[in-house]
């Protein structure tokens, strides 16, 4: 309607209506708080007589005659009509939008209420990531998303955190696409507290996402300011003290020195310790290593809105410091932020928003052979706490861990800009027209400097000059959309949405590295190139670039009849410069149905069932995330390094193999669900069956005969389409809420996964080998058809020959080293060939959770509230890579129970410094890391209202948590939850860095 | 008209998409200047010069031959830490190696990178010209022999491909080639090469005329084709090139084996190292250094002269006491190390089948190097002495009945500098004569395997070795898979 013509009617209005008007006044609050609730409409049903509640919420509507319908609405509250009779009074209650199914659910270039949306979504809103405080983004999807598995590959502050949706199918990339208020981001540097909701698409319906879908989607909604509010600041700050969630049990000195003579004795030598007297517990080296160290978060949002402009500026603070060596690693995010969004008219609306972001990290080596856990699980109890291993007795990579973390100097700093602006055009109620930007500028720097030093003969730490390593990458990329909504309804029956458009995506950037040598006093405060000399002639620095660009155009149509049957049908044009110009393109397409059978009339009347919904969904998705940005081209960048005239020359070698056939990955996936709801929608559940086929799947360094030269210096194996997996399974949630009085309200949400991973092709090879176990042995993880992705390959054991006659009657266990002794651990020989040999390794566990668990419980009472959030994982093996097969390194304490005479011991073979076939990778090594963990227990108390009102806030409520309170594992190494992240050769445990235990206490604050 | 209004902007819309559409494809193809690819090389001289280093780069891996080749001999033990330090060498040691032995897969793998470098410049030799282009091609074909003659002495029959790479789905067509074929292709490539380059390199490192003939000789030596072999190393022995280390002006014998005496008028052909650059386990090829040094440094040593190491590749009692005891070459050659302990106050560890001598030629020295250090040690590797060219025309000379006389001579002139007497009788006893003075002249240097195999003599000499199985190593097994049928395991793997 034309403004000017509302104008008239709104003037000339008096003049029509008779004297029996009259005014009507009273407030508005919020059910739960009883708070006024500001800016709520209140309008005459069926007229253009409205008006909004001012900031205490009041409200005063002239004009009302007798029976007409005051309807009072609210986001995110339900609607009430109330009809006037002649009261002059109405006061109002507004009960919170429990009714979950009106939701707004983000599906990619466009939203759905969640009562209608076909495919399998999880959804994480503000309040769980509130509740659980995560450090980073991801660790609140653990547990709280059914099908979705979080695993860190570190406790280490900032670490990586790997998301696997419904298990790893790919062997590369296996994390989720990300979409950032519509724009590819990055999970890892968002500050938890930015986030309004996330969505995490897990079948077909992400086809939308075409040839970066396969992996599932997840979609980050940053927070926004509401219209028509009064400006609101938000306060979240808590303090917490970390500590290690675990310690490995480990011989002291004198335990150490009696195992290892006895050891020596056993193998003829003479005793190393003749008098084992004096030397009393030793030195604990994991008590020296693991610290408590502080972390503090601070978080400040000021959001609000008018008519016409919603406005939300945040910045946040978070400092953490590592739980081992904490004066050498840390984590550090500073954020600032802005949401911006104006209706320049009624047909254009703009918005924009930018985060930025800057992170600090330090960080100490770990997880690997010779990292500071390593060492400090290592490093002989005998000696002093600053004592090296001078002699080299404990092996070349077993130092002193504290001399290490003393010598570790470096540095990791971060600066990132992402945002988007967009502006959307609604030329008609029916139509809009999106056209968004979305960008990420990110700078890193980093720093290494390597002192002059000697940890003791052989060590390979050693250093005769020292160095400093510098970088600075340079990574961006945008997002650029351009896309149409659709929206109409014919005859009252016939919904339809159409979405088509188009998405360019670049990614590019760079990345150089140097290294001087010589640094001025040896020293961390001098380490800079400008100050190194870099004696030698050769170049002592690298570079590369990217320049990755995607072109896509897709379209989606969505019909349902009546709001009862569903179905849409989308397909997705794809083309991706990491594939050769014949292989580019791509079409992805995909459909989805449902049918919600409660609001048929056989259904419609149950007490019992409020709501039930079936639906389905299949499509085809692509992964292009593999072996670097174009492995179809054979690119010179191998090294090439030799010295001419005494001194080093650089010339070029061929890289990688090419591959100029590759394509993307292609993902097959079927799911059926089922959304039902019961006792009012008191109970909630989710149920869904799914399969994935990940067909072409692109295996980047796939091992190709030598004769390619791959095992050159800087060259490497293809990328080649080469196998399919199968993921299946079952995940379902349940949540179910009750409120028992005013007084006392909980909830409990439950979840879990299923899952079956299977190889089911693996071409031009037999099997991929993965992973590293001890040293000089062979990949213990292998990629085969009929097992899961990366199985553990390895021999079987039945125990120990208990005499030496039992082991010279067994079949031949020479071939693995040694002939066996009584004590020595008995293989099995698969093959039954009479011989124990290479060829009777076998699958002896794997890596991939067969069920994944999330358990939340949250209770109110009074002006308490409780939370706790619970998950697990079951099946999951680990390999304990975290012991130096070396004879005078510490063990674990689990080796008092060795083999010492016939009936001793069935597991722990004898001790003996000689050779024996002890040491080969076997399921002596393969351990169960189930486990569930108390993620997070938290106890606020929220301050009665009228202490509230009376210093002049909205809301305080102060709390205390513990975060990773307890694990639950019979795993003996650090952390059973840790994984590398890679699909082959994950679970390999070379003394996991532990999950900080965080004592924390905060407020939030609102005024 | 309101409504034909939307949909006309909804047209423009559609139009703005199709318009981006055709400016869009294009957007796609500007990332490709972003790399040079291996289709857009070979456009000058320099181009041609930087691919030559990356083929000189892989000599360097070529270091696991010298050091595996060594210990699979009578010469050394496997050494290390214990039985099951680097398995494959401990296998080797013990000839009870199979076809899945990692160390073996290097050897493979590297070598035919080496092949693989060499053969991405001559696929593109005719690409772009330049003077001196000869040279470089020359040197070329020359890495290309030195590769291939490795390969087909560890694995007999291997495939073969003549100036081109081998891609994708070669390794399913292309057949080993006969051992015949394969020194064919050595000797074509080595004749070209010393017809194509002078007696002096432009720079230090880099193949010379002298280095090609020497290796055309060895060549023609391990096919016994004697007459070939005579000319071939008699023309390095003539050119007046080449001395003895320690028979001219300030020279001194003992010091052969320094890092100041690196690339001295006795080295025919060296593989050059340094310690200028750092290196890790993770890439053992990727080191600039010599990594055989280090790992058959002593134990835990700590002292004057040497570096410590991994005791790996360490001498036996049998072959110390081979030396007569005026033998110069003995103290020179290898380290006893209680000895030395006892003079020089050092102390060391022992480590598996401790012997107590060392390989005192490719001990780590006392220098300066970058971490890993036990992994960038800078001794050059002596890939051909004249002392070897002189032994060698010797043999050749002896054993096919050209000249006992001249063989003689060559042979006393190697024996005079290791301050021994000279070998006056001929024929079969001076073809023993000169066997023997190869293992004592050239011990610890990786020849003395292949010289037993060739000779006939690995079987009486090497513990465990199993004639008609030993003679060659095993193709990896996993390149056997990767064939699917067109290459066959070697006999009795």
């Amino acid at each position: 309607m034309n403004k000017t013509l509302f104008l008239i009617l709104l003037c000339m209005s008096p003049f029509f209506i008779h004297a029996q008007t009259f005014s009507i006044s009273g407030n508005v609050n919020e059910a739960e708080t009883g708070l006024p609730l500001p800016g709520v409409n209140i309008i005459v049903k069926n007229t253009t007589n409205g008006v909004v509640t001012d900031f205490d919420g009041n409200y005063t509507i002239n004009n009302v005659s007798a029976g007409e319908v005051l309807v009072f609405s609210y986001l995110g509250f339900v609607s009430q009509e109330i009809t006037a009779t002649n009261q002059n009074t109405i006061n109002v209650t507004l009960q919170p939008d429990n009714q979950a199914l009106q939701e707004i659910v983000v599906i990619g270039y466009g939203t759905q209420q969640r009562k209608d949306v076909t495919g399998s979504v999880s959804l994480v809103s503000n309040e769980t990531i509130e509740e659980l405080r995560p450090i980073k983004l991801e660790q609140a999807l653990q547990g709280t998303a059914a099908g979705v598995n979080v695993a860190a590959s570190s406790g280490a502050p900032g670490a990586g955190i790997n998301i696997n949706i419904r298990g790893i199918a790919s062997n590369s990339v296996n994390g989720p696409l990300v979409i950032i208020d519509g724009y590819q981001g990055e999970l890892g540097n968002i500050n938890p507290n930015d986030v309004e909701s996330i969505s995490v698409l897990k079948d077909a319906q992400a086809a939308i996402y075409g040839i970066a879908g396969a992996n599932g989607v997840v979609l980050i909604t940053t927070k926004t300011g509401k219209k028509d509010t009064a400006p609101t600041v938000a306060v979240d700050t808590y303090v917490g003290l970390q500590q290690t969630s675990r310690k490995i049990p480990l011989l002291n000195a004198t335990e150490y020195a009696l195992l290892l003579n006895e050891s020596y004795a056993n193998n003829g030598q003479p005793l190393p310790y003749p008098s084992v007297e004096g030397l009393g517990q030793g030195t604990d080296f994991q008590d020296a290593i693991f610290d408590t160290a502080p972390i503090i978060s601070h978080n400040v949002t000021l959001s609000g809105g008018s008519e016409k402009v919603t406005y939300s500026i945040g910045g946040s603070h978070l400092d953490q410091e590592g739980i081992v060596g904490s004066e050498k690693s840390d984590f550090t995010r500073n954020t600032a932020r802005f949401n911006l969004g104006v209706d320049i008219s009624d047909k254009f609306k703009l918005s924009a928003n930018t985060i930025y972001t800057n992170i600090s990290r330090r960080s100490i080596n770990e997880n690997g052979l010779g990292s500071v856990l390593f060492n400090a699980l290592n490093m002989a109890p005998t000696f002093a706490i600053d004592q090296e291993d001078l002699n080299g007795t404990l092996g070349n990579e077993v130092i002193n861990p504290l001399s290490q973390i003393r010598d570790t100097y470096n540095d990791y700093n971060l600066n990132q800009f992402n945002g988007s602006g967009s502006l959307v055009y609604k030329p008609i109620e029916s139509l809009s027209i999106t056209s968004r930007l979305g960008y990420r500028l990110a700078l890193g720097k980093g720093k290494g400097f390597f002192a002059i030093n000697n940890y003791g003969s052989g060590k390979v730490f050693n250093r005769d000059r020292s160095s400093v390593n510098q970088n600075r990458i340079n990574d961006n990329s945008y997002t650029y959309d351009l896309f149409a909504n659709y929206e109409e309804t014919f005859a009252e029956m016939h919904h339809i949405t159409g979405t088509a458009g188009m998405t360019i995506i670049n990614d590019w950037g760079d990345g150089l590295y140097a290294t001087g040598y010589d640094v001025p006093n040896n020293s961390w405060d001098f380490a800079d190139i400008s100050l190194t000399t870099g004696t030698n002639d050769g170049i002592n620095n690298s570079s590369y670039k990217y320049d990755i660009r995607k072109l896509s155009f897709f379209g989606r149509l969505q019909y349902d009849y009546k709001g009862k049957y569903f179905v849409s049908g989308m397909l997705r044009r794809d083309m991706s410069t990491r594939f050769s110009q014949d292989n580019r393109v791509g079409y992805f397409p995909s459909g989805t149905a449902g049918w919600i059978l409660s609001e048929e009339r056989f259904m419609e009347d149950s007490q019992l069932i409020s709501f039930l919904k079936i639906r389905g969904s299949y499509g085809i998705l692509g992964n292009d995330e593999a072996g670097g940005a174009q492995f179809y081209r054979s690119l010179l960048d191998g090294e090439a390094t030799y010295v001419l005239d005494g001194k080093l020359i650089n010339g070029t070698a061929l890289g990688s193999l090419a591959n100029p056939d590759a394509g993307w990955e292609e993902s097959e996936k079927i799911n059926l669900g089922v959304d039902l709801r019961m006792f009012n929608s008191r109970l909630e559940i989710t149920a869904d069956i799914f399969r994935e086929d990940r067909n072409d799947l692109l295996v980047s360094g796939i091992p190709v005969s030598g004769i390619f030269g791959v095992g050159a210096p800087g060259s490497g194996a293809p990328t080649i389409n080469a196998g399919t997996t199968r993921n299946e399974g079952v995940e379902f949630a349940i949540n179910y809420k009750e409120t028992i009085s005013d007084d006392f309200k909980f909830s409990v949400a439950y979840n879990a996964t299923f899952l079956n991973n299977e190889v089911t092709k693996v071409n031009g090879t037999e099997f991929l080998p993965g992973g590293q176990f001890g040293v000089g042995q062979p990949a213990p993880a292998r990629f085969q058809e009929g097992f899961p992705i990366g199985y553990f390959f390895g021999y079987k054991t039945d125990g120990l020959f208990q005499s030496q006659a039992e082991a010279d009657n067994a079949p031949s266990q020479s071939a693995l080293g040694a002939t066996a002794s009584a004590g020595d651990i008995k293989y099995v020989d698969v093959n039954g060939d009479g011989v124990i040999d290479p060829l009777d390794r076998t699958n002896i566990g794997d890596p991939i959770p067969d069920v994944l668990m999330g358990l939340n419980l949250s209770f109110e009472y009074k002006n308490f509230d409780f939370v706790t959030y619970v998950n697990a994982s079951l099946g999951n093996d680990m390999v304990r890579n975290y012991e130096r097969s070396q004879p005078n390194v510490n063990r674990h304490a689990y080796i008092l129970d060795r083999w010492t005479g016939p009936g001793t011991s069935n597991e722990v073979p004898r001790l003996t410094t000689g050779a024996t076939a002890n040491v080969a990778f076997s399921d002596y090594y393969v351990e169960d890391a189930s486990y569930a963990r108390i993620q997070n227990i938290q106890l606020g108390y929220t301050l009665p209202e009228q202490v509230m009102t009376k210093i002049g806030v909205n809301k305080l409520r102060v709390y205390a948590a513990v975060n990773n309170a307890y694990t639950f594992t019979k795993y003996r190494g650090f952390d059973p939850a840790a994984t590398t992240g890679d699909a082959i050769g994950g679970g390999i445990d070379y003394g996991f860095y532990p999950i900080p235990r965080i004592f924390m206490a905060g407020l939030n604050l609102n005024f | 008209m309101k409504m034909n209004k939307t949909l006309f902007k909804s047209f423009l819309a559609l139009a703005v998409l199709f318009i981006s559409y055709g400016c869009t494809e294009d957007y796609l193809e500007k990332t490709e200047e972003y790399n040079i690819s291996s289709d857009n090389y070979f456009n000058s001289e320099e181009e041609y010069y930087n691919a030559l280093i990356g083929a000189y780069d892989i000599l360097q891996s070529t270091y696991v031959n010298v050091l595996l080749g060594e210990i699979a001999s009578d010469n050394t033990l496997s050494g290390g830490e214990s039985a099951n330090d680097v398995i494959g060498f401990q296998q080797v040691d013990e000839m009870t190696h199979s076809p899945i032995n990692d160390n073996l897969d290097d050897v493979w793998d590297w070598n035919f990178a080496g092949v693989q470098r060499a053969n991405f410049i001559l696929e593109f030799k005719d690409k772009t010209d330049f003077e001196g282009k000869d040279r470089i091609i020359a040197e070329a074909r020359f890495l290309r022999a030195y590769f291939n003659f490795e390969l087909v002495k560890w694995f007999g029959p291997i495939p073969l491909k003549v100036d081109e790479r081998f891609f994708l789905g070669d390794e399913k067509t292309v057949p080993r080639s006969p051992v015949s074929d394969v020194y064919a292709q050595i000797e074509s490539d080595l004749a070209f090469a010393a017809d194509n380059l002078d007696w002096t390199a432009p720079q230090v490192g880099r193949v010379t005329k002298g280095a090609a003939l020497s290796l055309l000789g060895k060549a023609y030596l391990y096919q016994e084709k004697w007459d070939q072999a005579a000319v071939a190393l008699e023309q390095v022995i003539n050119s007046g090139v080449y001395h003895l280390y320690g028979t001219q002006g300030e020279e001194n014998f003992e010091f052969l084996w320094e890092i100041f005496a690196e690339n001295n008028a006795e080295v025919v052909f060296a593989v050059q190292y340094t310690g200028e650059e750092g290196a890790g386990f993770d890439c053992l090829q990727c080191s600039e250094g010599n990594v055989a040094v280090g790992f058959q440094g002593i134990r835990a040593y700590s002292g004057p002269l040497f570096d410590s190491g991994y005791s790996f590749n360490v001498p036996t009692q049998e072959a110390y006491d081979m030396f007569s005891s005026d033998d110069l070459r003995r103290d020179v050659s290898i380290l006893d190390i209680e000895a030395w302990a006892d003079e020089t106050g050092a102390t060391y560890g022992e480590g598996y089948k401790h012997t107590g001598y060392f390989n005192r030629k490719y001990l780590p020295r006392n220098n300066v190097n970058e971490g890993d250090r036990n992994l960038t040690e800078p001794n050059n590797y002596k890939s051909i002495r004249y002392a070897d060219v002189l032994l060698m025309a010797a043999e050749a000379l002896n054993r096919g009945g050209i000249s006992d006389e001249r063989a003689k001579m060559y042979l006393n002139e190697v024996r005079d500098r290791a301050g021994l007497s000279e070998i006056t009788f001929s024929g079969i006893n001076l073809t023993d004569a000169i066997l023997e003075e190869r293992r004592l002249e050239l011990i610890g240097e990786g020849h003395r395997f292949f010289d037993l195999v060739r000779t006939g003599k690995a079987e009486e000499e090497i513990d465990g070795f199993t004639a008609n199985k030993n003679e060659l190593f095993p193709i990896p097994l996993e390149e056997i898979e990767f064939s699917e049928g067109n290459w066959e395991q070697n006999p009795g793997y």
